[in-house]
C-alpha cells in the first residue's frame, strides 16, 4: 500500500523535528489544562498506532491482528508487576519482551503470505491469542486482572502521582516515537520502504527481504507491547477487550484517519479517536457503527488522511510535488487499446 | 491399544453428537469460505463484510417470520435474495469506486461496513440471541442406534452439502462458470471478447453475499439470532480460507467441512483447545505449504 511520506527524497527532516518539538511542548503542558487519564491513554494509543504504522506505512503489511501483542503484554505487565510485585520498569520489559517472542513466531509464519492472506493470518493469530486469554488461569477471564499497582519507578519514583504517571507515559511514548523515527529514517528503513515500492527489485538488489520483513514485524510488535503494557499501568486493569480484534480494527482506523506512512499521522488519528470514544461513551453500540461510518468514508474519499494532506503544505511546500502513484489507470488504458484493435472503439 | 495416551474415550453418543456438531460448523464453514473464495477470485478483495451478510440473513429470516409470519422454507429464497440485492448495492456504490486501489483498501472498506452493519443490530437488539423456532416438518430426531440424530441437524449438513456441490457444478460446469473462470484469469480480455464484465463482477458479488445469507437462514435454528454470530464465525473461515487456499472451488468446501470435523474431534478428546485447534493447523500448513493445501502458488 503505498501512502504519502513525510520526507521527500532524502532531505533531513528538519521540519519534522520542528513540528515534533513543538507538539512536545504541547504535550508537556497538556495535563495543567485536560483529563491527565484521557491525555494518558491518548498517548497509549497513539504509540500502538505507530508501531502498526511502522509495518502498515513503512513495509506494506497490514496487520489485522496488532490487538494480540497490545493485550498480551498488558496482561504480562499487569500480571508481573501484581502478582510477582515487579517494579513497574521491569513489569513493562517482561511485558514487551514477551510481544516481542510472540511477534517473532507470528512474523515468522505470517511473512510467508502476502497482501490480503498477510491481514487474514495476522487476525487469526491474533483470535488464537485473544481465545487463550479468555482461557487461560492467569488472565482472570472476563474480570481480567484488576487493581494493579503502579508501584515505585526505579525504586523511588512514586507513580500513583497522576501528573507524575503523565510524565512517565510521555517519556515512554517519546522513546517508543523516537525508536520508530529512528528506524524510519536509517538505512534500515530505507530499505523497509524499498520493499513496500517493490519486492522483487529488492530481492534483485541482494536484500533478504524476508529477514527485513521479520525484524520491522518484531520491532513492531515489541512497540505494540510496550504500548499494552503503559496501559495497563495507567488504567491498573487489564482485560479481554485489549487482546479483541476490535482493538486491531481500532489501530488500523487511527492509523488510516491520520495518514498511512506519515510520521505523525498514526499520533493525531489517535488523539482523534480517543477523544471521540470519551464524548460518545454514553452512545452504546453507535461508536461502533460510526467507526465503521469513519472507515469508509476514509477509504473513498479520504485515503491520505489528515496529516497526508497537510503535510505539504505544513512542510513549507505548497503544492505536493508529485501525484500518488499507486491509483492505477493501466487497465482502463489497456482495455480501450484493445476495443480499438477490435475495431469497435471510437 | 491407545492406553498410553492418558485420553479417556467418550461413550460413543457423545462422540457422535460431538462428531454432528463438527459438521454442522463445518457446513457454516464450507459455504462461507466457498462465497469468500468466489468473491475473491473475481473482485480480488477479501469480503470482511461476508460474517456480517451471514447475520443479515438470519436476521432477515427472523423478521420475516416475526413480522410478516414468513416461515422457513420462504425465507430459505427470500431473505438470500434480500439481501444479495444489498450487496449488489454495495457492488455498485462502494465497491466499484475502489476496484483500482490496492487490494487492501477493499478489507477495510468491508471491515468498515461490517461494523456499521454489526453496530446498527447490536444497538438494536444487544449481544444476546433471539430464539428462531425449527420448521415443524424438521423437529424432532431419530434413533441411528448408536446416536440421537435431530433432523434439523441432518436437514442441514445435506442442505448445504447440496448448495456447495450446485456452486461446484455452476462455476466448473456451466458455460456461465466458465466465463466466470476465464475473468478472473484475464478480466481484460474477457471484456474485449464482447462479456459484460462489469455486471459479471456485481452479480457474483450479489451471489457470494447471497450464499452467506442463506448460510445464516441455515444456522438460524441451530445457533440463536444474535449480533455478534458473524464476526465470531468470520474470522474461523478466514483461517479455513488460508489453511485450504482460494484456488479451487473444491478446497473450499473440502477444507470447510473437515476442519470443522477436526474442530468437532478436538471437543471430544480436548475440550481446552477446541476453540484454537483451527488457528493451530493454520500456523502448521504456512510452515508446511504457505500457499494453503488447495491453493496455487500466489
Amino acid at each position: 500500500m503505498s501512502a504519502v511520506s513525510l520526507e521527500r527524497g532524502k532531505t533531513a527532516p528538519v521540519a519534522v523535528w520542528l513540528w515534533t518539538a513543538g507538539l512536545i511542548a504541547l504535550a508537556a503542558a497538556a495535563p495543567f489544562f485536560l483529563y491527565p487519564v484521557f491525555l494518558m491513554k491518548a498517548l497509549c494509543m497513539a504509540l500502538f498506532a505507530c508501531a502498526f504504522n511502522l509495518l502498515l506505512g513503512y513495509v506494506g503489511l497490514l496487520s489485522f491482528g496488532h490487538a494480540a501483542f497490545f493485550g498480551t503484554a498488558s496482561y504480562i505487565t499487569a500480571y508481573t508487576a501484581k502478582v510477582w510485585g515487579l517494579p513497574p520498569e521491569l513489569a513493562i520489559l517482561v511485558g514487551v519482551a514477551v510481544a516481542a517472542a510472540l511477534g517473532f513466531v507470528f512474523g515468522y509464519l505470517a511473512i510467508r503470505r502476502q497482501g490480503i492472506y498477510f491481514a487474514m493470518v495476522t487476525l487469526a493469530f491474533a483470535q488464537m491469542v485473544f481465545f487463550f486469554c479468555l482461557q487461560a488461569k492467569f488472565t482472570g477471564g472476563e474480570d481480567g486482572i484488576q487493581a494493579v499497582p503502579r508501584g515505585y519507578l526505579f525504586g523511588i519514583i512514586d507513580l500513583n502521582h497522576p501528573l507524575v504517571m503523565y510524565y512517565f507515559v510521555l517519556a515512554v511514548f517519546l522513546f517508543g516515537f523516537g525508536v520508530i523515527v529512528r528506524a524510519i529514517y536509517s538505512p534500515f528503513g530505507q530499505v523497509l520502504k524499498a520493499i513496500r515500492e517493490n519486492e522483487p527489485r529488492a530481492i534483485s538488489l541482494g536484500y533478504r527481504t524476508e529477514q527485513y520483513k521479520l525484524l520491522a514485524f518484531i520491532l513492531s510488535a515489541a512497540l505494540a507491547g510496550l504500548a499494552g503494557s503503559t496501559k495497563a499501568l495507567v488504567f491498573q486493569f487489564a482485560s479481554l477487550t485489549d487482546v479483541d480484534w476490535t482493538m486491531s480494527g481500532e489501530v488500523v482506523l487511527m492509523t488510516l484517519v491520520g495518514g498511512i506512512g506519515t510520521i505523525l499521522g498514526p499520533v493525531v488519528g489517535a488523539f482523534l479517536l480517543t477523544t471521540m470514544e470519551n464524548y460518545l461513551a454514553q452512545a452504546g453500540s453507535w461508536v461502533t457503527t460510526i467507526e465503521g461510518g469513519i472507515f469508509v468514508l476514509c477509504v473513498l474519499t479520504f485515503r491520505e488522511g489528515i496529516v497526508g494532506v497537510i503535510a505539504p503544505y505544513a512542510m513549507g511546500r505548497g503544492a505536493r510535488p508529485e501525484p500518488p502513484p499507486e491509483e492505477i489507470q493501466v487497465e482502463e488504458h489497456e482495455v480501450e487499446k484493445l476495443r480499438q484493435a477490435a475495431g469497435e472503439g471510437d | 491399544m491407545f492406553e498410553w495416551l492418558h485420553i479417556a474415550v467418550p461413550p460413543a453418543p457423545l462422540f457422535f453428537a460431538q462428531l454432528l456438531v463438527g459438521l454442522i460448523n463445518g457446513a457454516f464453514y464450507a459455504m462461507l469460505s466457498l462465497g469468500l473464495a468466489v468473491i475473491f477470485g473475481l473482485l480480488n478483495i477479501i469480503n470482511f463484510t461476508h460474517g456480517a451478510q451471514y447475520m443479515l440473513g438470519a436476521f432477515c429470516a427472523w423478521f420475516l417470520l416475526n413480522w410478516a409470519g414468513i416461515g422457513y422454507w420462504p425465507s430459505l429464497v427470500i431473505a438470500p435474495i434480500i439481501v444479495g440485492i444489498t450487496g449488489i448495492g454495495i457492488e455498485r456504490l462502494l465497491l466499484r469506486r475502489i476496484a483500482r486501489l490496492d487490494h487492501l483498501y477493499g478489507l477495510l472498506l468491508t471491515f468498515g461496513l461490517a461494523l456499521i452493519i454489526e453496530g446498527i443490530f447490536r444497538q438494536q437488539y444487544g449481544s444476546s440471541g433471539l430464539p428462531y423456532t425449527i420448521p415443524p416438518e424438521l423437529q424432532g430426531a431419530r434413533n441411528l442406534g448408536f446416536m440421537f440424530l435431530p433432523n434439523y441437524r441432518a436437514w442441514v449438513v445435506v442442505a448445504s452439502l447440496g448448495v456447495c456441490l450446485a456452486t461446484w457444478f455452476v462455476i466448473e460446469r456451466t458455460r456461465l462458470g466458465a466465463y466466470l473462470r476465464a475473468a478472473t484469469e484475464n478480466p481484460i480480455l474477457v471484456r474485449a471478447f464482447g462479456i459484460d464484465v462489469p455486471r459479471m463482477v456485481t452479480l457474483t458479488y450479489g451471489g457470494g453475499v447471497a450464499l452467506a445469507a442463506l448460510a445464516g437462514v441455515m444456522a438460524a435454528p441451530i445457533y440463536q439470532v444474535s449480533p455478534l454470530m458473524g464476526s465470531n464465525i468470520i474470522i474461523v473461515v478466514f483461517a479455513v480460507v488460508v489453511i485450504g487456499g482460494m484456488g479451487s472451488i473444491f478446497g473450499a468446501i473440502l477444507s470447510g467441512f473437515g476442519l470443522g470435523l477436526i474442530e468437532g474431534l478436538t471437543k471430544v478428546f480436548y475440550p481446552e483447545a477446541s476453540s484454537t485447534v483451527i488457528f493451530v493447523i493454520m500456523a502448521l500448513v504456512l510452515l508446511v505449504k504457505p500457499a494453503g493445501l488447495f491453493g496455487r502458488t500466489a
